[in-house]
């Protein structure tokens, strides 16, 4: 295998199926041990790029390399290095639980003198010890998500693609699998993850948000929540609620209002200077004010404001 | 490669095995459909319905009407007094062969004349009408012939020596007693075969690709072919099977004498199989959920059957469409059914059928290979 710092890099790669483009010109590079998150809305690409990582889907134009193999011409050393696991459970339910670990072992090649020892491994890791001869099927939810993931890591991939890998598990099962995630990463395996759970991106050392089959934002959580809005943020107690949202989106210097549970967030371009020219403007229009403050954004303040602002097409508004 | 061969075979063994429901699929329909087929499959009528009015009442009428009812073809079941009870009664469907015997078909007969006899047939079922009226019509010619003779017996003796006649002497090769269940029983056994192996190969791969493990397994490295051969390869074993169950079924049950050698029949069937196996497997590249595979391969076996020469000859098809049978696998496999099974004929007579489903079958499965790279896009 190529000796390299970045596990997967991408450029300008492009999915198109027929006149809709899934993925349009992304470009990543992806280090060694990161765990890296995709984040965005469903339909926005996430899955289609994934699968083009793995090679199931071909490229339309543009690269992709994964543990230094091309994913077009070389889709066969690219499996061989990494392990998937996709958002639906697709191991084989009517397979006691070592079945599925035997097959996956086995068409992975898992040669046969670390056969026992690995599968042990992942049973260990699965927290599935002693259950090996359940049917899969008969396993409840967060128990069949661990064991797709054993057999994803039997060969010891140095990349793991995980598509939507909690989707339909319980907060605590959850919160599990994502400290084995990092577990993993800590001993250098890179994990590719999309999500579109804006709590679990934080537990991302890096993230990129796809909105419409492109990239519109890229680096750590923190550094999203800093750089990425155009603008600041302040929290807004006032009633009526609708009312406000409304006159608010027209108000002069407001980038964008939205409600937040019994509050309401706004961009604005200077928080210092705004705060007091809002609350005069609500009190003209006749809006009780609670209060005014700077709040630092959450991941989904940043995700709705580098995505409003774009049209049908993705591109900036002038 | 053998390895990971190896694992989905294994793995597919299990699954076929492990299900109380597929176990029994694979064996008990099979069976039963043998039977039902062997039974409800055949063009010979027997017991025909039929009704009398005899307006004659005469020697000769009753003679005629004896001869109607000891046949095993006819059930003579009511003897009539109008004619009008006639039309009601094939009209409901209650009986199929009217008889009407008129007053003076006796008087005509003694004076020498024609006696018309009048005989109505319900021809809803077009072939059993044909067959009946053939029945009929030996029936009456031999009533007549007798009487003819009886007659000649009588006045003129010495002409019995003098009238020339031709005497039939049928002799039908390789089904003597022109059982038609002969015919048929090799050709059920080819149909089921082609039902089995289709449906069970599309649906096998259909539901990996429905429920998501195909695409799990895809992004290991296999290799398209290893899991195309690792699916085929239980259905290959398992249609073989079936094809030995239910030919084993159908011929000690039917009696249907197997003349020709078995090495024949195994090398047609295996041939046979492998065109299935494509047509099942090109099915399921067309389809994403068990459902359309499941109309996609209704709307082949249909036509499929219909084309082999299963139930209708093919030479009495327009010319089009008989150019249309030649890519229709089942075909050639009905010509080795029924070419070993009754003729005993081997590869010698046999290679043409052999050479074109081998010809099939690696097109179809290339075809289907070909697909299936495409369809995981």
């Amino acid at each position: 295998m190529p000796e390299l710092d970045n596990s997967v890099v991408v450029e300008n790669l492009c999915k198109r199926f027929g006149g809709f483009v899934a993925v349009d010109r992304i470009n990543l590079e992806i280090p060694k041990g990161e765990v890296f998150g995709f984040l965005g809305p469903n339909g926005a690409g996430k899955s289609t790029t994934i699968r083009m990582l793995c090679g199931l889907l071909k490229p339309t134009s543009g690269r992709a390399s994964v543990a230094g193999y091309d994913v077009g011409r070389e889709p066969e050393a690219v499996r061989q290095n990494i392990g998937y696991m996709s958002q639906k459970f697709s191991l084989y339910n009517d397979l006691k639980v070592i079945e599925n670990l035997r097959l996956f072992a086995g068409l992975y090649s898992v040669s046969s003198n670390v056969l026992r020892e690995r599968i042990d491994w992942a049973l260990a890791m699965a927290n599935l010890k002693g259950q090996e001869n359940l049917i899969t099927g008969t396993l409840p939810g967060g128990w069949k998500q661990r064991l797709a993931l054993g057999c994803a890591v039997l060969h010891k991939p140095p990349i793991l693609f995980l598509d939507e890998p909690t989707s339909g598990v319980d907060p605590i099962s959850r919160r599990q699998f994502w400290d084995l995630i990092h577990h993993m990463a800590e001993e250098g395996v890179t994990v590719f993850v999309t999500t579109h759970y804006m709590e679990e991106a934080e537990y991302c050392n890096r993230l990129a948000l796809i909105f419409r089959g492109r990239i519109v934002a890229l680096g750590t959580p923190s550094e999203l929540k800093r750089g990425s809005m155009n603008g600041e943020l302040l929290l807004v107690a006032c009633e009526p609620l609708g009312n406000a949202v409304e006159v608010l989106q027209s108000a002069p210097g407001v980038l964008d209002a939205a409600v937040f549970g019994n509050a309401l967030h706004l961009v604005v371009p200077d928080a210092v200077a705004a705060i007091p020219q809002i609350e005069m403007y609500l009190k003209q229009h006749g809006i009780a004010v609670g209060g005014i403050e700077k709040i630092r954004p959450t991941l989904e303040d940043v995700f709705v404001s580098v995505t409003t602002g774009r049209d049908a097409t993705g591109e900036m508004k002038p | 490669m053998l390895g990971r061969l190896k694992q989905m075979l294994i793995k597919e063994f299990i699954q076929v095995f492990r299900d109380k429901r597929t176990r029994f699929i694979l064996i008990i329909p099979p069976i039963i459909q043998m039977l039902v087929f062997g039974y409800a499959a055949t063009y010979e009528i027997r017991h025909v319905p039929a009704v009398v009015l005899d307006l004659d009442h005469s020697q000769e009428s009753r003679e005629l009407i004896s001869l109607f009812s000891s046949s095993p073809y006819f059930d003579v079941q009511r003897q009539l007094t109008d004619s009008r009870q006639l039309g009601d009664l094939i009209e409901q469907g209650k009986t199929t062969v009217g008889i009407e015997i008129d007053a003076g078909f006796a008087r005509n007969l003694r004076k020498g004349q024609t006696a018309p006899l009048q005989v109505i047939v319900d021809a809803t079922n077009s072939n059993t009408a044909l067959i009946a009226s053939g029945y009929i019509t030996q029936i009456a010619l031999g009533f007549a012939r007798n009487y003819q003779q009886d007659r000649i017996n009588r006045i003129a003796p010495q002409l019995v020596e003098a009238i020339p006649s031709v005497e039939l002497e049928p002799r039908p090769w390789y089904n003597p007693g022109l059982s038609s269940r002969w015919f048929f029983v090799p050709g059920v056994i080819g149909s089921l075969t082609l039902v089995l192996v289709v449906t069970l190969t599309a649906f096998a791969v259909v539901r990996e690709r429905e429920i998501g493990t195909l695409e799990q397994i895809m992004v290991t490295p296999i290799r398209p072919a290893e899991f195309i051969l690792g699916k085929t390869l239980p259905f290959f074993l398992i249609g073989l099977f079936d094809v030995s169950l239910i030919a084993v079924v159908g011929t000690l049950w039917f009696q249907v004498p197997f003349r020709g050698h078995i090495s024949v029949l195994l090398t047609g069937s295996i041939l046979f199989i492998l065109c299935m196996l494509g047509v099942g497997l090109l099915i399921s590249t067309v389809s994403s959920t068990q459902q359309q595979a499941m109309v996609t391969a209704f709307f082949f076996i249909m036509p499929a059957i219909a084309f082999s020469g299963f139930g209708f000859p093919i030479s009495t098809m327009p010319q089009w469409m008989q150019y249309l049978t030649w890519l229709v696998p089942l075909r050639y496999f009905l010509v080795v059914l029924r070419g070993t099974y009754l003729k005993g004929v081997g590869f010698e007579i046999l290679w043409p059928q052999m050479a074109a489903m081998a010809g099939l079958g690696f097109s179809l499965l290339t075809i289907a290979i070909l697909r299936f790279h495409k369809a995981l896009d």
